[in-house]
């Protein structure tokens, strides 16, 4: 449904999105996340045509809306936005906001789907408000009734939870995901906030200067990053030092660890491998021990770093590990750990980190 | 948003050349500076003219800070009878125009006054046996002018001390300070920007003030640039005058610019918070509500009332084929001016929106200076170019095909309407550009990601959210024009007439009580915007 080969977008003279490619499949949710600066809302703004891309091509349902030189108006491309604002009229009431973009269609077919809209986002009753009069948000979910009710052929959405308190952000990232899963709609969000990213998306780009740093599913970002930038980005984890011992078997503090692919890294390659909270698994029965440093509650988990590695030869190594809350142990006390990494992530070791 | 300079700007920045021409030409006119008459004035009446400017504007500022603080620490803090009346009531002075409250004082306090007449009656004094403050002199004008402008600073503290969270407040409390102490360590220190913007806008208008200087006999810059253009037909020496008058102003400007920047961080969110006040009773709620009615009284209430009284005794003249025509005169100018200036400010804001390109913004920003500067000079900067361009053509016109042209700009309604453009343009842009604000870009994208074309976006977003703003800066032109007095009186055409040069032409002929019925008139239409204003105010949160 949505496309891009190649896309650049330029400011006058500096490049804030550099040459990205994603497809996303009728009725997928996308979701690029970011630090801020990271270019991820003007590649969003080149999708709905408000920017002009300096190089590539954007397709919607196969047909070129955006490349050097062509640039189909935005409102000819049928593609919904909802704003980080929300960008709510407000000289207009809740109904005559959803309305908006019906303009085409017989006042009695309008109100139709008003009404259609405003129950499938939980506002049924409040046609007659001011936008003014609702919380934050009801007014998201206005923007998104709006968005939805010239049944574009793709959504946007930027930053659409930014504005909203935490414990809101989470139900409404399910309520919404679970509206666009229902209507089929394919969609674009853009988010600096990972969770969100996670609660939402079928597919996620991370993106940082410009570049797309990897475009895949939750589940590959957090097992399988990339490449530093992402590893560090998306989750927590910690880096430990390594010697491959061929091209399949790596040997850090923690043991050996080995995977059946060749992992590209030659014997003898010094590499740091990534350890997430979750690979390390604490057992008080385990003869590999650890120093605990500081501890933070969670509520359910209880997060230790642990100091690791030969302590005799000033080797230095931390890790974390997520342990139920229960298990209490002080600070400096030895604990028992073991090591379960399924996914062996390696990255080549940069001088400044050895 | 269009970041390159094109062809497509050429006639907005056109346009703002044209606005900013008078200024350019008086500050012009000081780089070939006529030294002797520079040598005469100095040694005449140039140090006079800068003192009592000077004094004047100083004076002003000091009482219309003292006068407008008070009141707003009294309105916000404390609670008395009548508090809530006065809180929009104190506006209503600046309905009054400096050059109406001078005379009517004047015809209250000088020798033949009621005032003095009834003293002398209940004392059975005479001539010379008892002493009576002059009010036609330079101290008479600071006290008028203060009452009249005070409430810009009343304004601004107001809200200034209303946006203070109460969180402030307990925390000087719990670090040991008692309430006056956090006044005076903390709510007055941090709304000193907002004083201070307050102070700087009354000395500007005490520094372009004409008509109370002149009508009291103070020569100051004002009635000098006057006198050095018609007394002494020295055109260059009253541009270099209006010059020096204008730098002072643009000091002012730099000044309230600056402390405009830091109101930004002075008080960021937290605006919802009611801020906690005292409930007066007995005694001390009497003397507050004597303190706050004091300056309404006096600034308004006495002058308005005085002016009704001189006109009703001559309501005849209300029917009069003169009045009629000053009306009509009035009305019409005004009009045309308020809606030729905020076309003009909505062509300029809209401009501004689209095109980000720094020399378009310079340039409006340019072009709304003149608010700024004193109507005389305006006047000054719109009479030298017209005059010099219809002397030109005029010439030109009989070379060519022997027809003479007169002035054909200078001497009609053109200058007028073209210093009254250069004058108030931004008054109205303020206003639009404010509402133009509200429109975040967001909103045409949503528009047109919605399927509405640029056409439609204007129609259905711009225009209903635009149609407030417009509507006020319309009245806002409109009764400013209403009651400029120096600028008009300067370039009105021959033997045109309007309430406000009537009216001041009428009271230097000491025909006071004719001149109250175009005075009292000025007033009445003055009130609205002070009303709007006060509706504005009372939807802040401050309230009860």
């Amino acid at each position: 449904m949505l496309q891009l080969q190649q896309v650049s977008v330029a400011y006058q003279s500096s490049q804030v999105v550099k040459a990205i490619s994603f497809t996303l499949q009728a009725g997928e949710i996308g979701c690029l996340v970011g630090p801020s600066g990271s270019g991820k809302t003007s590649l969003l703004r080149a999708i709905a045509g408000f920017e002009p891309v300096s190089q590539g091509q954007v397709l919607v349902a196969g047909e070129v809306v955006s490349a050097l030189g062509v640039q189909q108006n935005p409102e000819q491309r049928q593609i919904g936005v909802v704003f980080q604002d929300y960008a709510l009229f407000p000289h207009l009431t809740v109904g005559d906001n959803i309305c908006f973009g019906l303009w085409r269609q017989p006042k009695a077919q309008q109100q139709q789907k008003m009404q259609q809209l405003l129950q499938l986002v939980g506002l049924s009753g409040m046609a007659g408000r001011y936008i003014h009069q609702l919380s934050g948000g009801q007014q998201q979910r206005v923007a998104l009734a709006r968005a939805l009710a010239p049944e574009p052929r793709l959504l946007l959405l930027d930053e659409p939870f930014s504005g909203l308190d935490a414990d809101l952000r989470d139900s409404l990232a399910r309520d919404i995901r679970g509206i666009l899963k229902q209507l089929n709609i394919t969609a674009v969000m853009v988010t600096h906030d990972q969770h969100e990213a996670f609660a939402m998306a079928d597919w996620i780009g991370v993106m940082a200067h410009g570049s797309l740093q990897q475009w895949g599913t939750p589940y590959q970002l957090y097992h399988q990053p990339a490449n530093r930038f992402v590893a560090d980005f998306i989750g927590q984890g910690d880096l430990i030092r390594g010697d491959m011992l061929d091209g399949f078997q790596v040997k850090t503090c923690l043991g050996v660890f080995q995977q059946p692919q060749h992992t590209g890294f030659d014997a003898g390659c010094a590499v740091d491998v990534l350890v997430r909270p979750d690979d390390i698994l604490h057992d008080d029965a385990s003869p590999l021990r650890a120093k605990v440093l500081s501890r933070a509650f969670r509520g359910a988990h209880m997060l230790y770093q642990l100091q690791v590695g030969d302590f005799a030869q000033g080797s230095n190594e931390q890790i974390s590990c997520l342990a139920p809350s229960h298990h209490q142990h002080q600070l400096g006390e030895m604990i028992g750990i073991r090591v379960q990494i399924d996914d062996l992530v390696c990255f080549a070791r940069t001088v400044n980190q050895a | 948003m269009r970041y390159n300079l094109s062809l497509r700007q050429l006639p907005l920045l056109l346009l703002c050349l044209l606005l900013c021409t008078p200024l350019l030409v008086v500050l012009q006119s000081a780089l070939q500076p006529d030294w002797q008459l520079w040598q005469h004035l100095t040694s005449t009446v140039l140090p006079d003219y800068l003192q009592n400017s000077l004094l004047l504007a100083f004076g002003v500022g000091t009482g219309a800070l003292f006068i407008g603080t008070t009141l707003a620490w009294l309105v916000v803090f404390y609670r008395f009878p009548g508090r809530n009346i006065l809180q929009w009531a104190l506006l209503l002075p600046l309905a009054m125009p400096a050059y109406i409250i001078a005379y009517t004082y004047t015809g209250l306090l000088d020798f033949a006054g009621p005032v003095q007449s009834l003293l002398r009656e209940t004392f059975n004094w005479r001539y010379g046996q008892y002493y009576f403050p002059e009010i036609r002199s330079l101290g008479g004008a600071v006290v008028l002018l203060s009452l009249v402008l005070y409430p810009y600073v009343y304004l601004l503290a107001r809200t200034a001390f209303a946006a203070q969270s109460q969180r402030l407040a307990e925390a000087s409390l719990s670090l040991g300070l008692n309430r006056r102490q956090h006044f005076f360590r903390v709510t007055l220190p941090m709304a000193r920007p907002a004083l201070v913007t307050g102070m700087a806008l009354a000395m500007m208008e005490a520094f372009a003030d004409y008509g109370t200087v002149q009508y009291f006999g103070v020569p100051t810059l004002t009635t000098g640039i006057f006198r050095t253009w018609f007394g002494m037909g020295q055109q260059q020496g009253a541009a270099q005058l209006a010059a020096l008058l204008c730098s002072m102003v643009v000091l002012l400007i730099y000044l309230e610019l600056a402390s405009r920047k830091q109101l930004h961080f002075y008080y960021s969110g937290q605006a919802h918070q009611q801020v906690r006040y005292t409930q007066l009773s007995g005694f001390k709620a009497l003397l507050a509500l004597i303190l706050a009615l004091l300056p309404l009284l006096l600034g308004f209430a006495i002058p308005a009332s005085q002016l009704a009284l001189w006109a009703l005794a001559q309501w005849p003249t209300l029917f009069s084929a003169e009045f009629g025509r000053l009306l009509w005169h009035s009305f019409s100018l005004a009009l045309g001016s308020a809606v030729l200036v905020v076309s003009l400010a909505l062509l300029l804001a809209y401009g501004m929106r689209l095109h980000k390109h720094w020399l378009v913004q310079l340039m409006v920003r340019m072009s709304g200076m003149g608010y700024a500067i004193p109507g005389t000079v305006i006047a000054i900067g719109v009479m030298l170019p017209l005059g010099a361009v219809d002397n030109q053509l005029d010439l030109w016109l009989e070379q060519q095909f022997g027809i003479r042209s007169g002035l054909l700009f200078s001497g009609t309604l053109f200058a007028l309407l073209l210093a009254y453009a250069v004058r108030f343009l931004a008054v109205a842009l303020q206003g639009i550009e404010a509402g133009l604000g509200q429109i975040k870009p967001s909103m045409d994208q949503a528009a047109r990601s919605l399927g509405l074309n640029a056409r439609q976006v204007l129609w259905r977003v711009h225009v209903p959210l635009l149609r407030g703003s417009v509507l006020s800066a319309l009245l806002l032109v409109f009764v400013d024009v209403l009651k400029e007095l120096p600028a008009t009186l300067l370039l009105r055409p021959f033997n045109f007439n309007t309430l406000a040069v009537r009216s001041f032409e009428l009271a230097s002929d000491e025909r006071l009580a004719a001149a109250a019925l175009p005075a009292l008139t000025i007033v009445l239409v003055g009130l609205v915007p002070v009303m709007l204003l006060a509706k504005a105010l009372d939807k802040t949160p401050n309230k009860e």
